[in-house]
């Protein structure tokens, strides 16, 4: 044996990770830079860049109607959320009031959405933390939600189920009935998969105390969604400021917004399968107030000058759509911001600190969406630098790119 | 001739093809009807095909999306990695042509301006059941490239053509 003053103190040598951007814990092309000391991660650092594809220039040279099916290609998990937002936002710019039977019809996607969109996350989440069975059980039973979309709208990814003025599709009542019964199933399910969750021992001691995120590091790194409603902060659009027939759900008195104080993982798995259970019941009560009437509105193709911000609540939070319209039939600028933008400062912070093996986890947590996210023109040069793309390049790309497609002016 | 542990490398590997997914700048939505060709309702498992995580275990590289100006170099490096001989699938109109982002500043509008493509399945995004039927045509193709299918019989079971779905367009 060694004598206590010949033993010495290694400090574990700081090593820097590369997660991505082609990793199998990634589903999409993003880089994430760990610096660990030992296991413990000191700091974290996100690239991203790799889905940028220039969305909101193609919007500019394209019609109202086009943009529609354009934007709900941001993202295949929250189509209908881009779908109808920007929709919502051409009716605010256009200033006409759509038939109550549509904002219902939309208001039924969108929830639907929700659903499907949390119970993938549930599945992405069990799958992190390296509980299978569960994961394959909750995608068996995401796809009756599948089924109810493509019987609603025709199609299982990218409804395409609004218009500038309403929706494209009616709902009948054989279909209320079969919506309904699949309601019934789902309900019965989430409530199994909430008990899995919280009783699990598995799967709860992976998420408890985990990429903790405090009510006031939350507030002040603007999180939205389930992130911020994880970390006690009362974020929804849903009830803060609603639109559509959220407007007749929050006054109907039997919705109230879910929050959790635990600032975890758990926290967030919690809000989501909360979320989930509550949002069954909002469709099963749209489908059961469903109005008579119209479903769409006719709209002039072209917009008057206008400029308009429009806020949904995404199955990830928050989605903004900034529009200014010109009196075209195109629009002036489109700005989009989608949840994970918000999202990614406070997923930086929740990374600090914690484990190495909690890092999967951690980065699934705030349910990030790529896709939706790439705005920065990061590039990655060679093998393993990474070159920032200068104001220059992008200039003269972009001007490149105008004199090849020079832009209709009305 | 081909000699016979080759003829049995080449049958074993149509068993057991292992298959790679690339997201090359795509919207999730072919990605997550991948996984769920791969989940209990289809089970993709059953043709012996299985994800993996690296690209040099892989046989066969799944594509999805336009490829952006970003990912390229990444994409043409992932397949340098992969050992032959390798198959590229392009999963959903985006891979095929660029879909609707065809024509922007940032992307190069379909794999095959990159990389070297087998397969093409479109459809926006196609449906689990397009892309087990891809893979299971791709697997024909490949039997027949590497001279090991199965002697044609007289009377094959015809498999039916999908049908094309035409959706009512509501008059705007």
């Amino acid at each position: 044996m060694t004598s206590s003053e010949k033993r010495k103190v290694i400090t574990p040598p700081r090593v820097s990770i590369p997660i991505g951007p082609q990793h199998p814990a990634l589903k999409e092309p993003g880089m994430f830079k760990l610096t660990v000391e030992g296991e413990r991660i000191i700091d974290a650092e996100v690239n991203i860049g790799y889905n940028h594809r220039g969305i909101e220039k193609l919007a500019e040279q394209k019609t109202f109607t086009q943009i529609l099916y354009l934007v709900e290609r941001i993202c295949g998990i929250c189509s209908a959320t881009h779908n109808g937002n920007f929709a919502q936002a051409s009716e605010f710019a256009a200033e006409v009031d759509i038939p109550d039977r549509a904002k219902f019809i939309r208001t039924l996607t969108w929830e639907l959405e929700r659903i499907h969109s949390h119970i993938l996350w549930l599945g992405v989440a069990f799958h992190e933390v390296g509980f299978d069975t569960a994961f394959m059980y909750t995608w068996r039973d995401r796809e009756v939600v599948m089924d109810m979309l493509e019987d609603l709208s025709g199609n299982r990814v990218n409804y395409a189920m609004n218009t500038v003025g309403g929706v494209r599709r009616d709902v009948s009542d054989d279909l209320k009935q079969r919506h309904l019964k699949g309601l019934d199933h789902l309900e019965e399910r989430m409530e199994y998969y909430r008990d899995t969750a919280i009783y699990e021992k598995t799967f709860w001691d992976r998420i408890n105390g985990v990429g903790m995120l405090p009510t006031s590091v939350a507030k002040s790194t603007s999180a939205v969604g389930p992130t911020a409603r994880g970390s006690n902060v009362p974020v929804d659009v849903r009830f803060n400021d609603p639109t559509m027939a959220y407007v007749n759900l929050r006054d109907s008195g039997e919705f109230d917004m879910i929050l959790s104080d635990r600032c975890d993982i758990a926290g967030r798995a919690v809000v989501r399968v909360l979320e989930t259970i509550q949002s069954i019941q909002m469709c099963r009560w749209l489908l059961n107030n469903l109005p008579d009437g119209p479903i769409r509105e006719r709209v002039r193709p072209r917009i008057q000058p206008n400029e308009v911000l429009a806020r949904y609540e995404a199955p990830r939070g928050e989605c903004i759509h900034y529009l200014i319209t010109n009196g075209t039939d195109k629009p002036d600028r489109l700005k989009i911001r989608a949840p994970t933008h918000a999202n990614w400062v406070s997923m930086a912070h929740t990374l600090r600190g914690g484990y190495i093996a909690d890092a999967p986890i951690t980065l699934a947590a705030i349910d990030p969406c790529f896709s939706c996210t790439d705005r920065v023109a990061i590039v990655d040069s060679k093998d393993e630098s990474m070159e920032l793309v200068t104001l220059d390049t992008l200039r003269v790309r972009a001007n490149k790119w105008y004199a090849e497609n020079p832009r209709r002016v009305a | 001739m081909m000699g016979f542990l080759q003829r049995l490398i080449n049958k074993a590997r149509l068993k057991s093809p292992y298959v790679f997914h690339f997201n090359s700048g795509s919207c999730n939505g072919c990605d997550i009807e991948i996984v769920a060709a791969l989940m209990p309702r289809i089970d993709i498992e059953r043709f012996g095909m299985k994800l993996v995580g690296s690209p040099r275990h892989a046989d066969v590289m799944l594509v999805t999306g336009p490829v952006t100006e970003q990912i390229k170099e990444r994409l043409q490096r992932i397949y340098d990695q992969m050992a032959e001989p390798k198959f590229v699938v392009a999963i959903g109109s985006c891979a095929c042509s660029g879909g609707v982002f065809r024509g922007g500043y940032n992307v190069l509008g379909g794999v095959d301006q990159a990389i070297p493509v087998t397969a093409y399945i479109p459809g926006c995004p196609p449906k689990p059941s397009a892309i087990t039927f891809g893979a299971y045509k791709l697997l024909e193709v490949l039997a027949e490239a590497l001279g090991v299918a199965p002697p044609k019989k007289e009377e094959v079971e015809k498999i039916p053509e999908p049908v094309e779905v035409q959706v009512e367009e509501v008059e705007a």
